[in-house]
């Protein structure tokens, strides 16, 4: 007869377990992930015994998705590989775009200089400083025109990272397509369009949440007849992450955003099945390798979950979980920077183990500035290391089944619940970020994470332990000072050229939508059309929404 | 007995990214310090009116977007031309080496660059503030 597993752990346990800790301690007397889960020292069958295969894993490519989105995953096709770029002006963004699709890269993702994403043009007074320095300066469509000069966007999909001004850099993105004789209903892209988590993080909001929220489900319901293949959000866990939060708390706000903006959609009057396979989610890849392999997939079901339970969707798309991976930013070092290759490889490798749809991964530089063409293209290269060489695309969901990873996936999905019903019992994510409830939490867990490792609880090589004598990093980019004064030029130039009048009057049909219960994203597309310029847009939707100010 | 020195941690521009300076101001809160966050997207002259309101003796500014360059030296002018350059400026985030002589030159008094422990950022303050 079989042995039972039960008596047999029990027997290890009291038995060999016993006398090898009664001779050494273990090094720590409990190991616990960044989310503060104990670590069972070894998971056994006896840990997913309550699993049901078919309920809670399935098969990639159906509900709930816990193996993978796709029946095939990276045996029919790579995830794309997406180094999120842009700096200084547009001509000098498209050269990089240029050069990174030359070294094999499959999808363009673009950073926005802070003035763009905060909508104020390069000549604004706030602007002063910041133009071109975190991404490319976009003021008006013909920068839009320069930044993707001689780039099929018929064969390119492209990620915008932008949230307030989503809906001008689309439609930028829609009449420059058009100039280029390419339909939107081929356009294949994505823009983060995620107002709620800047609320939370990073902070490039404008407006206050509500009038936001009318922002993004006019975009869902124009995109659902125009750009029917476009990712109208994406739904990002990524920013919480690195303003410090740990993974399930990463989960649990993500998903928390998401039902706000399912919500805000059917009470726009959208049926669920005709906008939610349109959801993408981003995510952050840290260093708890299968932590952060487990978060993957307990994200994926714990989705499925919602959409299909609470929402009560038909369409098995519109519970899928597809999502964007970028390695760590805060992970990085600017101690010993070649460590970061390292960092990011593990990093990449867990997101890929995990099912990304596609993957930044960050360079060695990045605790400096942002990135070196060499050091882009070593990042690049790492991905495709793992997608050529490793030979962990060749087959799905490889670590399905390991013991340990089924059972955080599980203990993951459960913690991110009870945070989510929490968020629930306040409001929900909307009312829980206006009482600072999820920025409270982000910052204490910032904020235990930075005394961990001071006091060197968590170790970071070469920083915390393992330090050299070392000079800083040399030859990092630089932002030349110019860049400012070139695009004021630049702008001052459009403006001088372009028709006022019409700008005027698509302004004034734009301002009057935005005070009735109209669409804006057709006359904001009307309005870039003829020039009007990012800050002009984003002013007429000002007089009218008002602006946000943090408590 | 030595009172409370009391610190404006602060965010120019339009940089959003809070995490450093929140951490920091906790941590000078745990270390006994008064400390007023102002939150994110301030002027240089948002920044110093409030270190004058406020009484402060030290101002730590924070930015990760690389506009460091012209809003922190306009921090430590517009507090000169108040009178108020007794008030000790310091600044953190992302911010390359070969900027920061200019940075000293202008008054900026030191830069802490990322990696730095909040245990450094006490003691640089307790060295360098007078509270008798």
């Amino acid at each position: 007869m079989a042995k039972n597993i039960r008596d047999e752990f029990e027997r290890w346990e009291t038995s060999i377990l016993k006398k090898t800790l009664s001779k050494a301690a273990e090094r720590e007397p409990v190991f616990k992930t960044t989310s503060h889960i104990a670590l069972k020292r070894l998971y056994t069958p006896l840990d997913t015994a309550d699993l049901d295969y078919c309920d809670d894993f399935g098969f990639p490519g159906e509900f709930p998705f816990t193996r993978g989105v796709q029946p095939t995953m990276y045996r029919g096709r790579l995830w794309t590989m997406r180094q999120y770029a842009g700096f200084a002006t547009p001509e000098e963004t498209n050269k990089r775009y240029k050069y990174l699709l030359e070294h094999g890269q499959t999808g363009l993702s673009v950073a926005f200089d802070l003035p763009t994403q905060i909508g104020y043009d390069s000549d604004h007074p706030l602007s002063v400083g910041e133009v071109g320095k975190v991404g490319v300066a976009i003021d008006t469509l013909k920068d839009m025109e320069i930044l993707f000069d001689g780039i099929p966007l018929d064969k390119v999909s492209t990620s915008m990272t932008i949230n307030a001004t989503a809906a001008i850099l689309l439609t930028m993105y829609l009449a420059m397509a058009e100039k280029q004789g390419v339909k939107s209903d081929v356009l294949q892209g994505t823009i983060q369009n995620d107002i709620l988590k800047e609320y939370a993080a990073r902070g490039t909001y404008i407006y206050p949440p509500l009038e936001s929220m009318r922002i993004v489900t006019d975009i869902f319901a124009f995109c659902k007849n125009h750009v029917p293949r476009w990712n109208t959000i994406s739904i990002s866990g990524y920013h919480m992450r690195e303003a410090g939060c740990t993974a399930v708390q990463e989960v649990a706000f993500t998903i928390a955003d998401g039902i706000a903006y399912v919500e805000a959609a059917i009470r726009a009057g959208l049926d669920v099945d005709s906008f939610a396979s349109r959801l993408a989610f981003f995510f952050c890849c840290h260093n708890t390798f299968i932590e952060e392999i487990a978060k993957f997939r307990a994200a994926r079901r714990l989705w499925a979950k919602i959409m299909k339970e609470r929402f009560k969707a038909k369409r098995d798309e519109s519970c899928m979980l597809r999502f964007h991976t970028q390695t760590a930013g805060c992970s990085l070092t600017a101690q010993q920077p070649d460590n970061n290759v390292v960092r990011v490889a593990f990093q990449a490798l867990a997101a890929v183990l995990g099912g990304t749809q596609s993957l930044h991964t960050n360079s060695r530089d990045e605790a400096y500035a942002l990135p070196t063409e060499d050091s882009v293209r070593l990042a690049l290269r790492t991905q495709q290391l793992i997608a050529y060489e490793s030979g962990v695309a060749d087959l799905i969901d490889p670590l399905g089944g390991s013991y340990a990873v089924e059972a955080l996936t599980g203990e993951i999905e459960k913690r991110s619940m009870e945070y989510i019903e929490k968020i629930e019992t306040m409001g929900g994510a909307i009312k829980a970020i206006e009482s600072g409830y999820i920025q409270e939490e982000i910052a204490e867990s910032a904020y235990q994470y930075q005394k961990e490792i001071e006091a060197k609880k968590r170790i970071i090589v070469g920083l915390n332990q393992f330090q050299v004598e070392e000079q800083p990093l040399k030859d990092i980019l630089r932002i030349k000072p110019e860049v400012e004064q070139y695009q004021k030029q630049k702008l001052a130039r459009v403006k001088k050229e372009r028709d006022n009048a019409k700008v005027r009057e698509a302004l004034a049909v734009l301002k009057r939508a935005a005070e009735g219960t109209d669409n804006v994203v057709p006359p904001i597309l009307e309005a870039v059309k003829v020039y009007a310029t990012l800050g002009e847009i984003s002013d007429t939707l000002r007089d009218v929404f008002g602006e946000y100010r943090e408590r | 007995m030595a009172r409370k020195i009391r610190v404006l941690i602060a965010k120019p521009g339009l940089d959003g990214h809070d995490r450093g300076a929140k951490v920091i101001a906790r941590a000078l809160r745990d270390a006994g310090m008064e400390v007023i966050y102002t939150g994110i997207r301030q002027t240089p002259e948002q920044i110093a009116s409030a270190a004058i309101q406020e009484d402060v003796d030290v101002v730590g500014l924070s930015s990760l977007s690389g506009a460091h360059n012209n809003l922190f030296p306009k921090v430590v002018q517009i507090l000169k031309e108040k009178k108020a350059e007794d008030i000790l400026v310091f600044g953190g985030g992302i911010i390359p080496v070969e900027d920061i002589p200019a940075l000293k030159k202008a008054g900026i008094r030191e830069i802490f660059q990322p990696g730095a422990s909040t245990e450094d950022i006490i003691q640089y303050i307790r060295e360098n503030v007078k509270t008798t």
